[in-house]
Protein backbone atom coordinates (compact mmCIF):
# COMPACT_ATOMS: atom_id res chain seq x y z
CA UNK A 1 0.00 0.00 0.00
CA UNK A 2 1.50 3.83 -1.18
CA UNK A 3 0.17 6.76 0.58
CA UNK A 4 -0.54 8.78 -2.86
CA UNK A 5 -1.85 11.89 -0.68
CA UNK A 6 -3.56 12.20 2.79
CA UNK A 7 -6.24 9.88 3.12
CA UNK A 8 -5.84 8.01 -0.55
CA UNK A 9 -3.82 5.26 -0.47
CA UNK A 10 -2.91 2.62 -3.75
CA UNK A 11 -3.03 -0.43 -3.62
CA UNK A 12 -2.68 -3.71 -5.25
CA UNK A 13 -5.58 -6.06 -5.81
CA UNK A 14 -4.22 -8.67 -3.42
CA UNK A 15 -4.65 -6.81 -1.08
CA UNK A 16 -8.21 -5.55 -1.77
CA UNK A 17 -10.05 -8.27 0.32
CA UNK A 18 -8.04 -7.95 3.20
CA UNK A 19 -9.20 -3.92 3.33
CA UNK A 20 -12.37 -4.84 3.11
CA UNK A 21 -12.90 -7.57 5.76
CA UNK A 22 -10.69 -5.49 8.30
CA UNK A 23 -13.42 -2.57 7.22
CA UNK A 24 -16.37 -4.37 7.60
CA UNK A 25 -15.65 -6.29 10.89
CA UNK A 26 -13.92 -2.48 12.25
CA UNK A 27 -18.11 -1.12 11.48
CA UNK A 28 -16.52 0.71 8.42
CA UNK A 29 -19.72 2.27 6.26
CA UNK A 30 -19.06 1.98 2.18
CA UNK A 31 -18.99 5.77 1.79
CA UNK A 32 -18.79 5.01 -2.43
CA UNK A 33 -16.82 3.77 -5.19
CA UNK A 34 -15.36 6.00 -7.80
CA UNK A 35 -14.18 4.72 -11.44
CA UNK A 36 -11.93 7.54 -13.47
CA UNK A 37 -10.27 6.03 -16.60
CA UNK A 38 -7.00 8.30 -16.51
CA UNK A 39 -4.05 7.38 -18.97
CA UNK A 40 -5.57 4.50 -20.46
CA UNK A 41 -6.19 2.22 -16.93
CA UNK A 42 -8.89 2.49 -14.93
CA UNK A 43 -8.86 4.09 -11.13
CA UNK A 44 -10.93 2.29 -8.83
CA UNK A 45 -11.41 4.28 -5.63
CA UNK A 46 -13.50 2.60 -2.56
CA UNK A 47 -13.97 5.07 0.24
CA UNK A 48 -14.71 3.97 3.58
CA UNK A 49 -15.93 5.88 6.58
CA UNK A 50 -16.00 5.79 10.34
CA UNK A 51 -17.32 8.48 12.55
CA UNK A 52 -15.38 11.57 10.65
CA UNK A 53 -12.79 9.44 9.31
CA UNK A 54 -12.41 8.83 5.50
CA UNK A 55 -10.00 6.32 3.93
CA UNK A 56 -9.75 6.16 0.06
CA UNK A 57 -8.49 2.81 -1.41
CA UNK A 58 -7.04 3.13 -5.12
CA UNK A 59 -6.87 -0.02 -7.56
CA UNK A 60 -5.18 0.81 -11.10
CA UNK A 61 -6.39 -1.74 -13.33
CA UNK A 62 -5.84 -2.13 -17.46
CA UNK A 63 -8.29 -1.66 -19.34
CA UNK A 64 -10.17 -5.38 -19.74
CA UNK A 65 -8.59 -6.58 -16.34
CA UNK A 66 -11.17 -8.03 -14.31
CA UNK A 67 -12.03 -6.35 -10.54
CA UNK A 68 -13.52 -8.78 -8.30
CA UNK A 69 -16.97 -7.60 -6.58
CA UNK A 70 -17.07 -6.67 -3.53
CA UNK A 71 -20.76 -6.91 -2.99
CA UNK A 72 -21.01 -10.05 -1.03
CA UNK A 73 -19.46 -7.92 1.45
CA UNK A 74 -20.98 -5.20 1.32
CA UNK A 75 -24.26 -5.22 -0.02
CA UNK A 76 -24.11 -1.36 -0.67
CA UNK A 77 -21.77 -2.09 -3.15
CA UNK A 78 -24.28 -3.17 -5.91
CA UNK A 79 -25.38 0.03 -7.60
CA UNK A 80 -21.52 1.55 -7.50
CA UNK A 81 -20.14 -1.62 -9.19
CA UNK A 82 -23.30 -1.70 -12.06
CA UNK A 83 -22.79 1.69 -12.12
CA UNK A 84 -19.05 1.75 -12.90
CA UNK A 85 -19.66 -1.14 -15.25
CA UNK A 86 -22.44 0.83 -17.40
CA UNK A 87 -20.63 4.23 -17.65
CA UNK A 88 -17.34 2.72 -18.09
CA UNK A 89 -17.41 -0.31 -19.22
CA UNK A 90 -15.48 -1.98 -16.30
CA UNK A 91 -14.83 -5.75 -16.01
CA UNK A 92 -16.52 -6.37 -12.32
CA UNK A 93 -16.94 -9.63 -11.98
CA UNK A 94 -19.03 -12.23 -9.14
CA UNK A 95 -21.57 -8.86 -8.64
CA UNK A 96 -24.21 -9.87 -6.25
CA UNK A 97 -26.68 -8.35 -8.61
CA UNK A 98 -25.98 -8.10 -12.26
CA UNK A 99 -28.14 -5.68 -14.16
CA UNK A 100 -26.88 -6.43 -17.25
CA UNK A 101 -26.17 -2.65 -17.93
CA UNK A 102 -29.64 -1.89 -17.52
CA UNK A 103 -28.97 0.20 -14.49
CA UNK A 104 -29.72 3.21 -16.20
CA UNK A 105 -31.06 2.33 -19.18
CA UNK A 106 -28.93 4.11 -22.05
CA UNK A 107 -29.02 2.71 -25.33
CA UNK A 108 -24.86 3.92 -25.66
CA UNK A 109 -22.53 1.52 -24.82
CA UNK A 110 -19.95 3.03 -21.99
CA UNK A 111 -20.66 6.74 -22.54
CA UNK A 112 -18.97 7.92 -19.94
CA UNK A 113 -15.29 6.80 -21.97
CA UNK A 114 -14.57 9.30 -24.35
CA UNK A 115 -14.16 8.01 -27.66
CA UNK A 116 -11.06 7.37 -28.63
CA UNK A 117 -10.47 5.23 -25.22
CA UNK A 118 -13.61 3.28 -26.12
CA UNK B 1 -46.44 -21.58 2.96
CA UNK B 2 -48.15 -18.32 1.27
CA UNK B 3 -47.83 -17.79 -2.25
CA UNK B 4 -45.24 -15.19 -3.37
CA UNK B 5 -46.30 -12.74 -5.92
CA UNK B 6 -44.54 -9.67 -7.30
CA UNK B 7 -46.02 -6.36 -7.50
CA UNK B 8 -44.15 -3.60 -10.15
CA UNK B 9 -43.87 -0.47 -7.76
CA UNK B 10 -43.73 2.88 -10.15
CA UNK B 11 -41.91 4.72 -12.03
CA UNK B 12 -45.10 6.66 -12.28
CA UNK B 13 -46.77 6.85 -8.85
CA UNK B 14 -48.88 9.58 -6.80
CA UNK B 15 -46.90 10.02 -4.02
CA UNK B 16 -43.65 9.78 -6.55
CA UNK B 17 -42.94 13.02 -7.80
CA UNK B 18 -39.75 11.58 -9.64
CA UNK B 19 -39.71 8.06 -11.36
CA UNK B 20 -38.05 5.14 -9.36
CA UNK B 21 -39.37 1.22 -9.65
CA UNK B 22 -39.17 -0.94 -7.21
CA UNK B 23 -40.48 -5.03 -7.79
CA UNK B 24 -42.11 -5.87 -4.70
CA UNK B 25 -42.04 -9.83 -3.49
CA UNK B 26 -45.11 -9.98 -1.61
CA UNK B 27 -46.03 -12.72 1.11
CA UNK B 28 -50.26 -11.91 1.23
CA UNK B 29 -49.49 -8.23 1.98
CA UNK B 30 -46.06 -8.46 3.45
CA UNK B 31 -43.16 -7.23 1.25
CA UNK B 32 -40.36 -9.81 1.85
CA UNK B 33 -37.82 -8.36 -0.80
CA UNK B 34 -37.67 -4.92 -2.66
CA UNK B 35 -35.71 -4.54 -6.26
CA UNK B 36 -35.12 -1.14 -6.98
CA UNK B 37 -34.64 -0.13 -10.23
CA UNK B 38 -33.55 3.43 -11.73
CA UNK B 39 -32.72 4.71 -14.83
CA UNK B 40 -35.32 6.63 -16.21
CA UNK B 41 -33.79 10.01 -16.40
CA UNK B 42 -30.01 9.60 -16.42
CA UNK B 43 -28.58 12.57 -17.33
CA UNK B 44 -24.99 12.23 -17.74
CA UNK B 45 -24.48 15.38 -16.34
CA UNK B 46 -20.33 14.15 -14.89
CA UNK B 47 -19.46 13.51 -17.98
CA UNK B 48 -20.05 17.07 -19.51
CA UNK B 49 -16.22 17.45 -17.91
CA UNK B 50 -15.27 16.65 -21.65
CA UNK B 51 -17.07 19.76 -23.05
CA UNK B 52 -17.92 22.32 -20.00
CA UNK B 53 -14.48 23.75 -18.69
CA UNK B 54 -13.82 23.71 -14.69
CA UNK B 55 -15.86 26.92 -13.73
CA UNK B 56 -18.61 25.95 -16.44
CA UNK B 57 -18.57 23.35 -14.35
CA UNK B 58 -19.80 25.25 -11.35
CA UNK B 59 -23.31 25.60 -13.08
CA UNK B 60 -23.44 22.07 -14.04
CA UNK B 61 -23.54 21.11 -10.67
CA UNK B 62 -26.10 23.40 -9.48
CA UNK B 63 -28.22 21.85 -12.12
CA UNK B 64 -28.19 18.43 -10.77
CA UNK B 65 -30.93 18.79 -8.00
CA UNK B 66 -33.30 21.99 -7.89
CA UNK B 67 -33.87 21.24 -3.87
CA UNK B 68 -29.65 21.39 -3.06
CA UNK B 69 -29.09 23.12 -5.91
CA UNK B 70 -26.95 25.91 -3.94
CA UNK B 71 -24.88 23.13 -1.71
CA UNK B 72 -24.08 20.94 -5.14
CA UNK B 73 -22.41 24.45 -6.51
CA UNK B 74 -20.73 24.85 -2.80
CA UNK B 75 -19.33 20.97 -2.90
CA UNK B 76 -17.79 21.21 -6.00
CA UNK B 77 -16.38 24.70 -5.88
CA UNK B 78 -14.73 23.32 -2.21
CA UNK B 79 -13.09 20.76 -4.33
CA UNK B 80 -11.22 22.71 -6.63
CA UNK B 81 -10.63 25.27 -4.27
CA UNK B 82 -8.93 22.45 -2.10
CA UNK B 83 -6.61 21.46 -5.67
CA UNK B 84 -6.01 24.93 -6.30
CA UNK B 85 -4.73 26.00 -2.85
CA UNK B 86 -7.47 29.12 -3.30
CA UNK B 87 -8.26 30.41 0.42
CA UNK B 88 -12.07 31.51 0.44
CA UNK B 89 -12.68 34.97 2.12
CA UNK B 90 -14.31 34.38 5.30
CA UNK B 91 -17.47 36.60 4.33
CA UNK B 92 -17.89 34.33 1.12
CA UNK B 93 -17.81 31.23 3.76
CA UNK B 94 -20.51 32.58 6.08
CA UNK B 95 -22.84 33.57 3.33
CA UNK B 96 -22.53 30.00 1.98
CA UNK B 97 -23.30 28.93 4.81
CA UNK B 98 -26.67 31.25 5.29
CA UNK B 99 -27.62 29.90 1.97
CA UNK B 100 -27.09 26.53 3.01
CA UNK B 101 -28.81 26.49 5.72
CA UNK B 102 -32.15 28.28 4.28
CA UNK B 103 -31.69 25.12 2.01
CA UNK B 104 -31.94 22.84 4.30
CA UNK B 105 -35.10 24.41 5.73
CA UNK B 106 -36.49 24.84 2.03
CA UNK B 107 -35.89 20.62 1.46
CA UNK B 108 -36.86 19.72 4.81
CA UNK B 109 -40.56 21.84 4.67
CA UNK B 110 -41.04 20.59 0.97
CA UNK B 111 -40.36 16.84 2.45
CA UNK B 112 -42.94 17.82 5.68
CA UNK B 113 -45.06 18.44 3.30
CA UNK B 114 -44.81 15.68 0.90
CA UNK B 115 -44.92 13.25 3.39
CA UNK B 116 -48.41 14.76 4.88
CA UNK B 117 -49.63 14.63 1.53
CA UNK B 118 -48.42 10.94 1.26
CA UNK B 119 -50.59 10.06 4.18
CA UNK B 120 -53.64 12.08 3.33
CA UNK B 121 -53.09 15.06 5.76
CA UNK B 122 -53.73 17.80 2.82
CA UNK B 123 -54.14 21.14 5.32
CA UNK B 124 -50.58 20.08 6.83
CA UNK B 125 -49.65 19.40 3.22
CA UNK B 126 -50.10 22.95 2.35
CA UNK B 127 -48.87 24.39 5.62
CA UNK B 128 -45.65 23.30 5.22
CA UNK B 129 -45.20 24.82 1.77
CA UNK B 130 -46.49 27.85 2.40
CA UNK B 131 -44.28 28.11 4.91
CA UNK B 132 -41.37 26.92 2.59
CA UNK B 133 -42.47 29.84 0.60
CA UNK B 134 -41.05 32.35 2.44
CA UNK B 135 -37.48 30.47 2.20
CA UNK B 136 -38.18 30.73 -1.71
CA UNK B 137 -39.19 34.39 -1.56
CA UNK B 138 -35.71 34.90 0.65
CA UNK B 139 -33.67 33.10 -1.91
CA UNK B 140 -35.08 35.32 -4.32
CA UNK B 141 -34.37 38.16 -2.64
CA UNK B 142 -31.14 37.23 -2.00
CA UNK B 143 -29.83 35.77 -5.30
CA UNK B 144 -32.06 36.70 -8.14
CA UNK B 145 -33.32 32.78 -8.11
CA UNK B 146 -35.92 30.74 -6.43
CA UNK B 147 -34.25 27.10 -8.05
CA UNK B 148 -31.14 27.61 -9.03
CA UNK B 149 -29.09 30.64 -7.55
CA UNK B 150 -25.92 30.61 -9.43
CA UNK B 151 -24.21 32.76 -6.81
CA UNK B 152 -21.17 29.96 -6.09
CA UNK B 153 -17.76 30.91 -7.89
CA UNK B 154 -14.63 29.20 -7.63
CA UNK B 155 -12.93 30.99 -4.79
CA UNK B 156 -16.41 32.24 -3.16
CA UNK B 157 -19.72 33.30 -4.14
CA UNK B 158 -20.92 36.08 -6.89
CA UNK B 159 -23.54 37.92 -4.67
CA UNK B 160 -23.35 39.37 -1.09
CA UNK B 161 -26.22 39.99 1.36
CA UNK B 162 -26.00 43.39 3.25
CA UNK B 163 -26.66 44.03 6.29
CA UNK B 164 -30.09 45.35 6.46
CA UNK B 165 -30.91 41.83 4.47
CA UNK B 166 -29.56 39.60 6.39
CA UNK B 167 -32.05 41.51 9.39
CA UNK B 168 -34.70 41.40 7.51
CA UNK B 169 -33.94 37.33 7.22
CA UNK B 170 -33.42 36.88 10.61
CA UNK B 171 -36.64 38.76 11.83
CA UNK B 172 -38.62 36.30 8.78
CA UNK B 173 -37.35 33.58 10.35
CA UNK B 174 -38.15 34.65 13.76
CA UNK B 175 -41.73 35.31 12.48
CA UNK B 176 -41.65 31.77 11.12
CA UNK B 177 -40.36 29.89 13.70
CA UNK B 178 -43.38 30.13 15.81
CA UNK B 179 -45.69 29.34 12.93
CA UNK B 180 -43.73 26.01 12.88
CA UNK B 181 -43.68 25.07 16.11
CA UNK B 182 -47.55 24.86 16.11
CA UNK B 183 -46.89 23.24 12.36
CA UNK B 184 -44.85 20.72 13.50
CA UNK B 185 -46.04 19.87 16.72
CA UNK B 186 -48.96 18.38 14.53
CA UNK B 187 -46.24 16.08 12.74
CA UNK B 188 -45.20 14.77 16.41
CA UNK B 189 -48.61 14.19 18.35
CA UNK B 190 -51.22 14.00 16.09
CA UNK B 191 -52.33 10.49 16.55
CA UNK B 192 -52.99 10.02 12.74
CA UNK B 193 -49.41 10.55 12.01
CA UNK B 194 -47.88 9.05 14.60
CA UNK B 195 -50.35 5.97 13.44
CA UNK B 196 -48.39 5.98 10.20
CA UNK B 197 -44.65 6.48 11.48
CA UNK B 198 -44.00 5.03 14.61
CA UNK B 199 -42.24 1.55 14.66
CA UNK B 200 -42.52 1.34 11.10
CA UNK B 201 -39.40 1.05 8.47
CA UNK B 202 -37.10 -0.12 11.29
CA UNK B 203 -33.57 0.50 10.20
CA UNK B 204 -31.06 -0.28 13.08
CA UNK B 205 -27.62 1.17 14.32
CA UNK B 206 -25.78 -1.69 12.61
CA UNK B 207 -28.13 -1.60 9.21
CA UNK B 208 -27.76 2.14 9.04
CA UNK B 209 -23.26 0.80 9.00
CA UNK B 210 -24.09 -2.36 6.90
CA UNK B 211 -25.96 -0.54 4.00
CA UNK B 212 -23.62 2.97 4.03
CA UNK B 213 -26.69 4.98 5.06
CA UNK B 214 -26.68 8.73 5.28
CA UNK B 215 -27.60 12.03 7.14
CA UNK B 216 -31.43 12.05 9.02
CA UNK B 217 -31.93 8.61 7.97
CA UNK B 218 -28.67 7.66 9.47
CA UNK B 219 -28.77 9.94 12.32
CA UNK B 220 -32.55 8.65 13.27
CA UNK B 221 -30.81 5.72 13.94
CA UNK B 222 -29.03 6.41 16.44
CA UNK B 223 -25.29 7.56 14.47
CA UNK B 224 -24.24 10.95 15.54
CA UNK B 225 -22.76 11.81 12.11
CA UNK B 226 -23.00 15.15 10.81
CA UNK B 227 -20.41 16.26 8.36
CA UNK B 228 -20.76 20.27 9.45
CA UNK B 229 -18.90 19.06 12.04
CA UNK B 230 -15.85 18.71 9.99
CA UNK B 231 -15.59 22.05 9.36
CA UNK B 232 -16.17 23.09 6.44
CA UNK B 233 -17.71 26.77 5.53
CA UNK B 234 -18.40 28.76 8.25
CA UNK B 235 -19.48 26.00 10.66
CA UNK B 236 -15.95 25.64 12.14
CA UNK B 237 -17.24 29.03 13.79
CA UNK B 238 -21.03 28.35 14.76
CA UNK B 239 -22.01 26.13 17.70
CA UNK B 240 -24.78 23.42 17.44
CA UNK B 241 -25.34 19.61 18.58
CA UNK B 242 -25.45 16.96 16.45
CA UNK B 243 -29.43 15.96 16.12
CA UNK B 244 -30.07 12.09 16.81
CA UNK B 245 -32.65 9.54 17.51
CA UNK B 246 -32.46 5.98 18.93
CA UNK B 247 -36.01 5.06 17.98
CA UNK B 248 -34.84 3.97 14.13
CA UNK B 249 -38.62 4.51 12.95
CA UNK B 250 -40.21 6.54 10.38
CA UNK B 251 -41.06 8.92 13.45
CA UNK B 252 -37.63 9.39 14.60
CA UNK B 253 -36.44 10.23 10.95
CA UNK B 254 -39.24 12.91 10.53
CA UNK B 255 -37.95 14.03 14.47
CA UNK B 256 -34.84 14.00 13.23
CA UNK B 257 -35.70 16.23 10.13
CA UNK B 258 -38.31 18.72 12.34
CA UNK B 259 -35.57 19.65 14.97
CA UNK B 260 -32.97 20.56 12.06
CA UNK B 261 -35.48 22.99 10.66
CA UNK B 262 -34.87 24.71 14.10
CA UNK B 263 -31.33 24.07 14.13
CA UNK B 264 -30.83 25.77 10.79
CA UNK B 265 -32.63 28.70 11.90
CA UNK B 266 -30.49 28.86 14.79
CA UNK B 267 -27.11 28.40 12.80
CA UNK B 268 -28.47 31.35 10.22
CA UNK B 269 -28.87 33.37 13.39
CA UNK B 270 -25.22 32.77 14.91
CA UNK B 271 -23.80 33.52 11.32
CA UNK B 272 -25.79 36.42 10.84
CA UNK B 273 -24.59 38.24 13.97
CA UNK B 274 -20.72 36.61 13.29
CA UNK B 275 -20.29 37.66 9.49
CA UNK B 276 -17.17 39.61 9.13
CA UNK B 277 -16.86 42.18 6.85
CA UNK B 278 -13.96 40.63 4.16
CA UNK B 279 -14.59 40.46 0.29
CA UNK B 280 -16.53 38.25 -1.24
CA UNK B 281 -14.36 36.29 -3.49
CA UNK B 282 -10.69 35.26 -4.04
CA UNK B 283 -9.14 36.27 -7.35
CA UNK B 284 -8.16 32.82 -8.56
CA UNK B 285 -5.42 32.34 -11.16
CA UNK B 286 -4.42 29.14 -14.00
CA UNK B 287 -5.88 25.79 -13.84
CA UNK B 288 -6.35 23.24 -11.20
CA UNK B 289 -4.10 20.19 -11.41
CA UNK B 290 -4.54 17.17 -8.95
CA UNK B 291 -7.33 15.54 -7.31
CA UNK B 292 -9.39 16.15 -4.12
CA UNK B 293 -12.37 14.50 -2.42
CA UNK B 294 -14.92 16.65 -0.59
CA UNK B 295 -17.50 15.46 1.80
CA UNK B 296 -20.39 17.65 2.64
CA UNK B 297 -23.90 17.69 4.46
CA UNK B 298 -26.85 17.86 2.25
CA UNK B 299 -30.48 17.96 3.81
CA UNK B 300 -30.25 14.15 2.25
CA UNK B 301 -27.29 13.76 3.71
CA UNK B 302 -23.64 13.50 3.33
CA UNK B 303 -22.94 14.30 -0.42
CA UNK B 304 -19.40 12.70 -1.40
CA UNK B 305 -17.77 15.13 -4.23
CA UNK B 306 -14.60 13.90 -6.24
CA UNK B 307 -12.53 16.12 -8.29
CA UNK B 308 -9.53 15.10 -10.72
CA UNK B 309 -7.47 17.99 -12.58
CA UNK B 310 -4.83 17.53 -15.07
CA UNK B 311 -3.75 21.63 -15.47
CA UNK B 312 -5.76 22.37 -18.70
CA UNK B 313 -8.84 23.64 -18.35
CA UNK B 314 -10.90 21.02 -18.66
CA UNK B 315 -10.92 18.11 -16.10
CA UNK B 316 -10.52 14.33 -16.25
CA UNK B 317 -12.94 13.44 -13.81
CA UNK B 318 -16.01 14.58 -11.54
CA UNK B 319 -17.87 12.60 -9.60
CA UNK B 320 -21.00 13.33 -7.32
CA UNK B 321 -22.63 10.45 -4.95
CA UNK B 322 -25.35 11.97 -3.87
CA UNK B 323 -27.64 10.90 -0.60
CA UNK B 324 -29.97 9.42 -2.28
CA UNK B 325 -27.74 7.26 -3.77
CA UNK B 326 -26.44 6.26 -0.87
CA UNK B 327 -29.46 5.82 0.83
CA UNK B 328 -30.84 3.39 -1.91
CA UNK B 329 -29.87 0.00 -0.28
CA UNK B 330 -30.90 1.37 3.54
CA UNK B 331 -34.72 1.89 1.63
CA UNK B 332 -34.26 -2.06 0.19
CA UNK B 333 -33.78 -3.01 4.04
CA UNK B 334 -36.71 -0.85 5.66
CA UNK B 335 -38.98 -2.55 2.81
CA UNK B 336 -38.35 -5.41 4.13
CA UNK B 337 -41.01 -6.82 6.11
CA UNK B 338 -43.37 -3.96 5.84
CA UNK B 339 -47.18 -3.68 4.89
CA UNK B 340 -47.90 -3.48 1.34
CA UNK B 341 -49.63 -0.22 2.28
CA UNK B 342 -46.36 1.53 4.01
CA UNK B 343 -44.49 1.28 0.95
CA UNK B 344 -45.15 4.96 -0.75
CA UNK B 345 -44.99 6.48 2.88
CA UNK B 346 -41.36 4.63 3.63
CA UNK B 347 -39.92 5.52 0.21
CA UNK B 348 -40.68 9.15 0.94
CA UNK B 349 -38.75 8.53 4.50
CA UNK B 350 -35.79 8.25 2.80
CA UNK B 351 -36.69 11.24 1.52
CA UNK B 352 -35.76 10.61 -1.93
CA UNK B 353 -34.01 12.60 -4.57
CA UNK B 354 -33.63 10.71 -7.76
CA UNK B 355 -33.30 13.88 -9.67
CA UNK B 356 -29.61 13.45 -7.52
CA UNK B 357 -29.17 9.81 -8.21
CA UNK B 358 -29.57 10.23 -11.99
CA UNK B 359 -27.16 13.32 -12.13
Amino acid sequence: MVELQKDIYKIEQVELFPIIMEKKNDMWRLVQICCAFVDGSYEVTYSFGHDYDIANYRLIVGKDEPVPSISRVYKSAIFYENEMRELFGLNVEHMKVDMNNTLYRIDEETPFLKKEDK
Amino acid sequence: MPKRSVVPFGPQHPVLPEPIHLDLVLEDEHVVEAIPSIGYVHRGLESLVQKKDFNEMVYVTERICGICSFMHGMGYCNAVEQIMNVEVPRRAEYLRTIWAEMSRIHSHLLWLGLLADAFGFESLFMQSWRMREKILDMFEISTGGRVIFSVNKIGGVLKDMPKEMLNQFVSILDGMEKELRETTQIFMDDYTVKSRLVGVGILTEEDAIRRGAVGPMMRASGLAIDMRKTGYAAYDDLDFEIITSKDCDSYARCKVRIEEIFQSIALIRQAVAKIPDTEIAAAVKGFPNGEAFVRFEQPRGEAYYYVRANGTKFLDRMRVRTPTFANLPALTQILQGCQFADVPLLILTIDPCISCTER
